[in-house]
């Protein structure tokens, strides 16, 4: 579904991404693993057509970066790290200006959107501005608004920061239920030990740029001898989860967490 | 299997076709894109409207106390009509140029939410989010022309009423708000910070507003400034402005509505292909 190769990105003298390569395959939940500045969200937004790669190769459901973003746009979701619903509008309104932009007539809207409150379990929220929504129920929007065009592919960019457990778990269910139930790709970033561990099928550990090892968590901690993911990637990184990141990652990353409390 | 809220094989195969749309087809997406983004702002604006109000807060003051007293003393050459009724067609264009001047940060204030990111990831052309975004502010702007207009009713400014001064002033003022509005998105795809837009902002709106014809007649300025005021397309909303609404004289409306509409065309292209930008 995913396959990128030699990937590279320059901000200015910055290297964002240095060389990585990795396939996500049709109907997998894949995660990228690392700490804020290893290059996960770089990567997500290059895969959203949102940024344009310095080197290498990205293809998307057979069609190449960034020469068909156009039509890449078509089957890909993007919920972005930043609460990205509009807080001055209802839910239900901001999914109903997502189902008008990608074409979805009177009757399958109403349809689509309401399939996706039951989902999501917003239920009478969504009749409510969305600044009054918990954290957990924004993401829950966030991911409906995504798929109002049945992507074939969704890309989450650390779905759970700043949420409390339980917001947590009814995400995650949701994710597996998109993956199992209706053979949803998935693609995530997180710093989450826990999550990538309850969640992902096969995970990518990131670290400065570079992708450090791939395979399912079974298999990096056996590679490494280690009895924990955390102890893993120490291993093999050589530093913590925790440590890392600049000034504006780290402010990126705590300004989402405040808006979600 | 992907059923319920997903689509069925025939669906997925339409969209394949989809990609290859003929240019009909295309045009018509393209205004419904459009229309869907205005849409969106006029609710934000109808779940919010304090900002419409608090924008028109200057503009009446300069018509109440600016106009009124300078009314009394006579010294700006009007050509003949009163000089509240001179102003009243250049604090209308203000009161438009402020809402719209400051448009941009909203741009802002979305790309720090994420939801420019988030629109940018849609299958939605990029001038469509441009032309949306204009028909707000062109919602916004006439929200001013109605306050103003209310005001110069109240103040028995001598307009000439009529269903062509009323839609002329209409269209008029969605002209100004979509070149103002796409000036300041402009701004905002270059400055992509509160503070740094805030700045410019600032320091744009006061010579946009004296170096035009909206408070006293070009003629009377220095030389340079006439320059400056010339090349001002705020002057040209203004003397349209006054001609539909106080003069009644049609000399050079043809000129400047078109040198106006060129203007919005360029605004607009360069918005859309700056308007990316804001999403790294």
């Amino acid at each position: 579904m995913i396959r990128i190769d030699n990937l590279i990105k320059h901000f200015g003298r910055t290297k964002a991404l240095d060389g990585i390569s990795f396939n996500v395959n049709k109907g997998e939940l894949f995660g990228l693993l690392g700490p804020n500045g290893a290059g996960k969200t770089t990567t997500v937004r290059i895969i959203s057509t949102l940024i344009i790669p310095t080197k290498g190769k990205v293809e998307v459901n057979g069609y190449e970066l960034p020469k068909n973003a156009s039509i890449i746009r078509n089957f890909i979701g993007y919920v972005p790290q930043a609460l990205s619903s509009d807080g001055s509008l209802t839910g239900y309104e901001n999914l109903l200006i997502f189902a008008k932009l990608v074409g979805l007539n009177k009757r399958d809207r109403e349809k689509k959107i309401n399939e996706l409150i039951d989902l999501m379990e917003l239920g009478d929220f969504s009749r409510k501005l969305v600044r009054e929504y918990s954290g957990g129920m924004v993401r829950k929007l966030e991911i409906a608004q995504a798929l109002l065009h049945n992507p074939e592919i969704l890309l989450l960019d650390e779905p759970t920061v700043g949420l409390d457990p339980v917001s947590r778990r009814s995400v995650w269910y949701v994710l597996l239920t998109l993956q199992k139930q209706y053979e949803t790709t998935i693609l995530l970033t997180t710093h989450y030990m826990e999550e990538a561990e309850a969640l992902c099928e096969r995970i990518a550990i990131m670290d400065h740029g570079k992708i450090v090892t791939i395979g399912t968590p079974q298999e990096i901690m056996k590679q490494t001898g280690a009895k924990s993911l955390e102890n893993a990637f120490i291993v093999l990184t050589g530093h913590s989860v925790d440590e890392g990141g600049n000034f504006y990652e780290l402010r990126r990353v705590r300004k989402t967490a405040r808006r979600l409390q | 299997m992907r059923e319920g809220i997903f689509m069925s094989l025939e669906e997925s195969e339409k969209r394949q076709e989809g990609y290859n749309k003929s240019l009909s087809s295309k045009i018509k997406k393209w205004i419904n894109d459009s229309l869907t983004l205005g849409e969106m702002e006029a609710r934000r604006l109808r779940h919010d409207p304090t900002e419409l109000f608090t924008r028109a807060v200057q503009p009446v003051l300069w018509l109440l106390v600016f106009g009124e007293t300078f009314t009394r003393i006579k010294a700006i050459p009007t050509g003949g009509v009163p000089y509240i009724a001179f102003m009243t067609p250049g604090i209308l264009s203000q009161s438009v140029l402020f809402i719209s001047i400051f448009y941009g940060l909203a741009l802002i204030w979305d790309r720090d939410q994420g939801i420019i990111q988030k629109f940018l990831a849609l299958p939605v052309p990029r001038s469509a989010f441009v032309v949306g975004r204009t028909m707000g502010a062109a919602v916004r702007g006439l929200s001013q022309a109605v306050i103003i207009l209310l005001l110069a009713l109240i103040l028995k400014v001598d307009i000439r009423w009529s269903i062509f001064s009323v839609l002329g002033t209409i269209f008029v003022v969605v002209l100004e708000s979509a070149f103002f509005s796409c000036f300041s998105m402009i701004l905002a795809s270059l400055m992509r910070t509160r503070e740094r837009f805030m700045g410019i902002g600032q320091v744009l709106t006061m010579p946009l507003f004296f170096a035009s014809s909206a408070i006293y007649p070009i003629s009377i300025m220095p030389k340079w400034l006439q320059v400056v005021a010339v090349a001002n397309p705020l002057s040209y909303v203004v003397e349209i402005l006054r001609s539909i609404l106080i003069t009644g004289v049609y000399d050079n409306m043809l000129l400047h509505l078109g040198l106006l509409i060129v203007m919005i065309l360029v605004a607009i292209i360069i918005a859309t292909l700056l308007y990316p930008r804001l999403a790294s």
